[in-house]
């Protein structure tokens, strides 16, 4: 709790409003200091908070990796390259089960996304106030930490699949293989408009429930902390601790199911059917 | 909670990252998992091969210790055989040595009897003479009985 003048409301809609930055039609150039007015900037405003966390994870993930890359050995490999190597080893088994063509793309995309995901999921289980509250002492009213729990950024990795997606199964297949694929299946060509309505919206599907079950379930677990957050802080770890424990599945779960589903859909694209 | 922007950006520093990663990470590491891979492979063949090896060594060590303990037993039986051989002729060379030593010494033997008989039919002629001139009391032409002497000499 901030402080006792806050509703509960005003807590749960303050800790769930980014720190956007855009042209307001009436302010003008700057932050919005309300998510109402975050919600007039329109379309071309920016999550700055958002984005700073998930570029400050993102290249913390590269930091690592790339040290490790740096100096990697065939010979007795130490802790942090036991840690990479056992994460590039399970994603790599992952690709190899599932994707059965030649792509150099698959595997580090993989991989990305994995780490990157579960590092900005991770960010979940930093108490709900510590890092808003010093951003606050620091003059910055909104700050969201977890990226994953902004449509924004779940949808844009989505799209960016959907982009391969798009773009391998007409590398594969060609332009005509592949609006074949939308035309004439599953039913044939008498029934071309009910099969080019079905596989759209499948098709469409793809990305929307990528961003959406990701978005969900860090949204979701977000609002969970923070409502355990109004409660007397006595009692908060009664409740808070096995959400915490349960989370780290969560977390965990999430980020292995972009993963997996986006070597599906390479796969899918990549194969004709 | 609204569309903006951000997903553009969130899309550019995903490619970004992926590509990162794609040129950066992933290429070394796995490389590195290949080769360690291929090193252990490697390793276990060699072992594989070493052990082979000793047992192969070990075997011909037996063949070994085998051959030339017959060769020992062999060279000893020969030696055996050898030192027989030489006592037996040793013996032999004894026996004959003997054999010929007691020949010469019967043989001197001879002569000296043959030897002492002459001188000892010489002394008798003389005695004889000297006797036979005692009992004539006369002197006796030796020269003309030498021939009688002689002759009863070689009767004794």
């Amino acid at each position: 709790m901030a402080s006792g003048t806050v509703t509960s409301s005003e807590y749960i809609s303050h800790h769930l409003t980014n720190l956007t930055f855009g042209s307001h039609p009436e302010h003008g150039l700057g932050f919005a200091k309300t998510a109402v007015e975050a919600a007039e900037m329109g379309f071309w405003a920016i999550n700055v908070d958002t984005m700073l966390w998930s570029i400050g994870l993102g290249v913390l993930f590269t930091w690592l990796f790339s040290k490790v890359a740096k100096s990697v050995t065939a010979g007795v490999p130490g802790n942090t390259q036991n840690f990479v190597e056992t994460l590039i080893e399970f994603v790599e088994d992952n690709v190899s089960s599932i994707f059965h063509h030649k792509n150099a793309l698959i595997a580090p995309l993989a991989l990305t996304i994995f780490v990157w995901i579960f590092l900005m999921n991770t960010m979940d289980l930093i108490p709900v106030d510590w890092i808003p509250y010093i951003a606050g002492q620091m003059g910055i009213h909104f700050m969201k930490v977890v990226p994953t729990t902004d449509i924004n950024a779940t949808m844009g990795m989505a799209l960016s699949v959907f982009g391969l997606i798009l773009y391998y199964s007409i590398k594969m297949k060609g332009l005509g293989g592949f609006l074949g694929e939308l035309a004439f299946q599953p039913l044939g060509k008498w029934m071309l408009p009910f099969n080019l309505f079905l596989e759209i919206v499948g098709l469409l599907a793809k990305p929307i429930s990528l961003a959406l079950r990701l978005f969900g379930n860090m949204y979701a677990g977000e609002m969970i902390f923070i409502l355990i957050a109004l409660l007397p802080f006595w009692i908060q770890w009664v409740l808070s601790v096995p959400w915490a424990i349960f989370h780290i599945l969560v977390i965990t779960l999430q980020a292995f199911i972009f993963m997996v589903l986006t070597i599906v859909y390479m796969a899918m694209a990549h194969e004709e059917h | 909670m609204n569309i903006n922007l951000t997903i553009i950006g969130q899309a550019i520093a995903f490619a970004i990252f992926v590509m990162f990663c794609m040129k950066y990470v992933w290429p070394p590491i796995t490389g590195a998992l290949a080769e360690r891979k291929k090193k252990i492979a490697e390793g276990l063949d060699a072992a594989e091969r070493a052990q082979r090896d000793l047992l192969l060594a070990q075997e011909k060590a037996v063949e070994n210790m085998r051959e030339s303990k017959e060769q020992a037993a062999a060279i000893i039986e020969q030696a055996n055989k050898r030192a027989s051989q030489l006592v037996d002729e040793a013996k032999e060379q004894a026996r004959v040595e003997a054999e010929r030593i007691k020949t010469a010494a019967q043989a001197e033997i001879e002569q000296d009897v043959n030897r002492a008989k002459e001188t000892l039919r010489k002394q008798v002629a003389t005695l004889v003479v000297a006797g036979a001139e005692k009992i004539l009391e006369k002197s006796v032409d030796q020269a003309a009985h030498a021939q009688l002497v002689d002759k009863l000499a070689a009767e004794l």
